[in-house]
């Protein structure tokens, strides 16, 4: 291919400059040159979200950006955002709600749902449900989803994330 | 070590998956890098039908880090094309070969010709667009009814499209229907659908100096295993298959793809790990999918409602191929084709028909979402019919739960049921008297607003041999399920499940199930599934068998480490073996539990070997699970729509289920379970269809146009319960993975034409999309 571009990139608070085509998806310069796998691709056309990032604290499909348009950016993943011992809200709630079953799709729909508590801290079923419809899950129904948002949110998880 | 005296087993305890896969630190396949991978891209054909004439690779060969490009040539090796399971006594099945890179000829869009291995996973696909195939297209054969009538053939070898044709048959039929009067006659089709699993399908193939270790996400590595090694010439100890974390399944990764493979084939070739990642696309064209049945039902009932007659005559798409259970498939829906009714006389036929498409297969339910979408539809017709209140008729028909187990026309036992306390328990939620007031004052504003009912019964737990086995139903290995239990030095325990979980949750189910017996804390109850390489021989997951079949092998298993242990501690303590139990986490004398040891204790005896004369040392158990009989989980749902007539949209307004799934083992995930499988009941009735236009090419090709239901399509759900063991297991569980599927497409359409009888419509079918719905609408005015 047409040689490689150096992109910076902050992710999850750590500075990265990586060697890339000009065309590499985000989502593979994270899951494949960075090594951060908890960020997932379910579709090739943006419909499902797995692959949801935080881009200078927006939720952004990773499959659908390329790494050189995010230069200069910081980026936080599902790996950036709780880990045991330290889980976000978001993620607790998930676990206590039954939240996830195969557990793909989530830390997509954890990302989505993290952007719209830190816009809209108490958001109304009828707004999750909404502000969801761009991650999809097979698993849940999304009954238990939303739940999760909700009781997130009640436990005050729509406090700004930290990139 | 901490044990609480209240049973772990019946409660609500959140997942031992959950940790890793909320922060990220889950493995699926594309997540596990091997050094000295080669990617691998498939040339698929853009076909429906045609004989490739040639494949030049020059270009694709030439590229930058292209090692090799293959096609169904390079593997003339293969001992034999991919595998069909299923051998019914006395039925003739068509089976032509299914190779894993075509052989002269494709036969439906996404065919694979070639593949193409090289470094990097973008430069493989840019070389895939470099391998030229010239085809000749041949005449398709799309429209399943024409397809059966004759030519042109997807196998012109065969002289017929016909895959097999298949009959159940219990009871008079002809004495049922002259006994019958009222007869009516519907054409009911279960349109094709995706399993469409988020994660899409992945393999990583390893072979080196002499053995083969692939990773793939599949529900049954076992199966993968055995077919694997025949086909490459293995010896099947020699492989190892493992189904790291798996996201989602829903049947599609109950298979053995080409992809497996060819993986496999080309890593013993190229001496380097090889690794397939699929495309979204990719998934919807050469994914199995599922469905996709047109049948002729008749039913005939007296005037006072009583059914005495059912026939069905299903015509099944079954697409291109047989794969490995395709042909089986609606004969699942056979043995249950009478629903939860006392029906005389049940016939079942089923022809299969190959068309230019991808192949169908197991998909959530399987074959019983259609039966159960058929009777529950023609029980609400007939209700209309006849006159007789729909949930009247029902519960005139239901089989009384005295009548338990009840043997039935279509040759099973239903283990156990109460058909008329869980419609009941429905209507505890559901005032249908309020809901027609509020039905009626809402369509004077122009509102159509509909209630649905469906009470279901399911055959699962997919287990006797001796029924599924070669000589009953005819699957080609038996259904049996296997556990191995360890008890640590440290007292911790490690289970071996031959089940292959991909969301369900049973690491949690089945730590509840051992913590009880054991007198410990789940948390040091560690699950491994999904490697065949660790426990022993297993079956895998599909068909709601995990907790009854896998999950009784797991206290099977259980309860042998605990008669040994309990003959130990009996040693120790100068008791009687049969005085042992356990109880607030000790192995104790009954009415003496001062005196008791934990299972670390009896563990650290059973391996240092003081163990009691003429005993083995150790302390570990393996059973292998084979159920006399099948579970029957059942219920009743409820479905409030609203239907906008002047643009045909669907919006469920309410859904109510009520299931009995037996005992509860972990309430929690049994309503993760129902909610999952109601959307995914709701999506078919009205978002989801697998369409190919009359050339063959597949319009729904990505999630752009094959619309599965959002957040925002779907209500809450409400849930209740009513609890019969079954006697099938020793728990008096049932599955429920499917059951929320298999009860939900009737409920919907059932309350759309409830909605729309004003209008004059009496009945549709699925799916029900906007389109379909406005065009009934108009049709049913014009009339």
């Amino acid at each position: 291919m047409s040689g490689s571009v150096t992109v910076h990139l902050t992710v999850n608070g750590v500075e990265h400059e990586l060697e890339v085509e000009p065309r590499r998806l985000l989502v593979h310069a994270l899951r494949d040159d960075l090594g951060l796998t908890g960020t997932h691709v379910g579709c090739d056309t943006s419909n499902c979200g797995a692959c949801t990032v935080h881009l200078n604290g927006d939720a952004v499909k990773s499959c659908t950006i390329l790494a050189v348009q995010a230069e200069g950016s910081a980026v936080t993943t599902i790996e950036g955002l709780g880990g045991e011992g330290n889980l976000h809200p978001l993620q607790e709630a998930f676990w206590n709600d039954h939240g996830l079953q195969c557990g793909y799709c989530t830390p997509g729909m954890i990302m989505a749902s993290a952007a719209l508590l830190a816009e809209n801290a108490h958001p109304s079923e009828a707004e999750v449900r909404h502000a969801l419809d761009g991650n999809l899950c097979r698993c849940t129904g999304y009954h238990n989803i939303v739940k999760a948002v909700l009781s997130a949110a009640e436990a005050g998880a729509g406090a700004p994330v930290a990139s | 070590m901490s044990a609480t005296a209240e049973p772990h087993v019946g409660r609500p305890l959140r997942r031992k998956e959950d940790p890793r896969l909320i922060t990220g630190r889950a493995r699926y396949v594309d997540d596990i890098s091997l050094p000295g991978t080669l990617w691998a891209a498939f040339v698929r054909s853009p076909e429906a039908h045609a004989s490739i004439v040639s494949i030049d690779t020059s270009a694709a060969t030439a590229r930058p880090g292209i090692h090799a490009v293959l096609t169904g040539e390079d593997m003339a090796d293969l001992a034999g094309p991919l595998p069909m399971a299923w051998a019914p006594p006395g039925v003739e099945v068509n089976n032509p070969p299914h190779w894993p890179l075509a052989r002269g000829s494709v036969k439906h869009v996404g065919d694979p010709v070639a593949v193409v291995l090289g470094e990097d996973r973008y430069a493989v696909v840019d070389a895939a667009e470099d391998v030229i195939v010239a085809y000749e297209p041949l005449p398709v054969a799309i429209d399943p009814e024409q397809a059966i009538a004759g030519a042109p053939y997807v196998h012109p070898e065969l002289g017929t499209n016909q895959v097999h044709s298949w009959t159940l048959a219990g009871g008079d039929l002809e004495a049922g229907f002259a006994a019958a009067d009222v007869t009516i006659q519907r054409r009911v089709i279960n349109h094709r659908i995706a399993g469409a699993p988020i994660e899409p399908r992945g393999v990583l193939a390893d072979y080196r100096a002499g053995a083969l270790t692939l990773h793939t996400s599949t529900q049954v590595p076992h199966f993968v295993r055995l077919f694997v090694a025949l086909l490459l010439g293995l010896s099947e100890e020699k492989v190892r298959v493992i189904a790291p974390e798996v996201g989602g399944g829903f049947g599609a990764k109950l298979q053995v793809y080409g992809e497996e493979i060819v993986a496999c084939w080309a890593s013993r070739a190229l001496g380097r790990p090889v690794k397939w990642i699929e495309t979204r696309s990719e998934n919807m064209s050469v994914t199995h999918q599922g469905r996709d049945q047109i049948a002729t039902v008749r039913m005939g009932a007296t005037r006072d409602g009583q059914i005495t007659a059912y026939h069905v005559k299903i015509l099944a798409d079954l697409g291109a191929y047989n794969m490995l259970l395709t042909p089986l498939i609606p004969s699942l829906g056979a043995f249950v084709m009478g629903g939860c009714y006392k029906i005389g006389a049940v016939t079942t036929e089923i022809t299969g028909v190959f068309t230019n498409k991808c192949p169908t297969d197991a998909i959530r339910g399987a074959g019983r979402p259609e039966a159960t979408h058929m009777i529950e539809v023609m029980m609400d017709q007939m209700a209309r019919e006849l006159g007789i209140d729909r949930l009247d008729l029902r519960r005139r028909n239901f089989i009384p739960k005295e009548d338990f187990p009840a043997a039935v026309a279509t040759g099973v036992i239903y283990d156990s049921g109460d058909y008329v306390a869980s419609l009941d328990k429905l209507l505890e939620h559901v005032d249908v008297d309020a809901f027609r007031a509020e039905q009626a004052q809402l369509r004077e504003q122009g509102i159509y607003r509909g209630i649905g009912f469906s009470t279901y019964t399911e055959i699962c737990g997919l287990a006797p041999s001796r029924i599924t086995g070669p000589a009953g139903v005819g699957v080609g290995a038996g259904l049996w399920e296997s556990a191995m239990v360890r008890v640590h030095n440290t007292g911790a325990v490690t289970v071996y499940t031959g089940t292959s979980p991909h969301g369900q949750g049973l690491e949690t189910a089945f730590a509840q199930i051992v913590a009880d017996r054991l007198g410990v804390d789940p948390s040091v109850v560690e699950v491994i599934h999904g490697d065949t390489g660790t426990g022993p021989e297993g079956r895998g997951t599909y068909g709601s068998r995990s907790l009854a079949n896998g999950g009784e092998a797991v206290a099977k298993a259980t309860d042998k480490v605990v008669a040994k242990a309990a003959k130990i501690v009996a040693a120790e303590l100068e008791a009687a073996p049969e005085d042992i139990e356990v109880s607030g986490g000790k192995f104790s004398v009954k009415g003496s539990p001062e005196k008791g040891m934990t299972l670390a204790e009896v563990a650290g005896i059973a391996y240092i070997g003081a163990v009691p004369e003429g005993m083995e040392p150790g302390l570990e158990e393996t059973t292998f699970n084979d159920p006399e009989n099948f579970v029957f989980p059942f219920g009743a749902h409820a479905c409030i729509v609203d239907v906008d007539t002047a643009t045909g949209k669907v919006n469920v307004v309410r859904y109510v289920a009520v299931d009995d799934c037996g005992n509860p083992v972990n309430p929690l995930l049994i309503a993760g379970q129902v909610h999952g499988g109601i959307a995914y009941g709701i999506g078919q009735a009205l978002y989801e269809h697998v369409v190919y236009d009359d050339d063959g090419q597949l319009v729904t090709g990505s999630f752009v146009n094959y619309a599965l239901p959002t957040a925002a399509e779907l209500p809450n759900f409400e849930l209740d319960h009513t609890i019969t063991p079954s006697p099938s297991n020793s728990m008096g569980v049932k599955g429920v993975g499917e059951a929320g599927t298999i009860a939900a497409t009737p409920a919907v359409t059932n309350a759309v034409i409830d909605a729309l009888a004003p209008l004059g419509v009496d009945y549709i079918n699925m799916p029900l999309t906007p389109m379909r719905v406005w065009r009934t609408i108009q049709e049913a005015q014009a009339r």
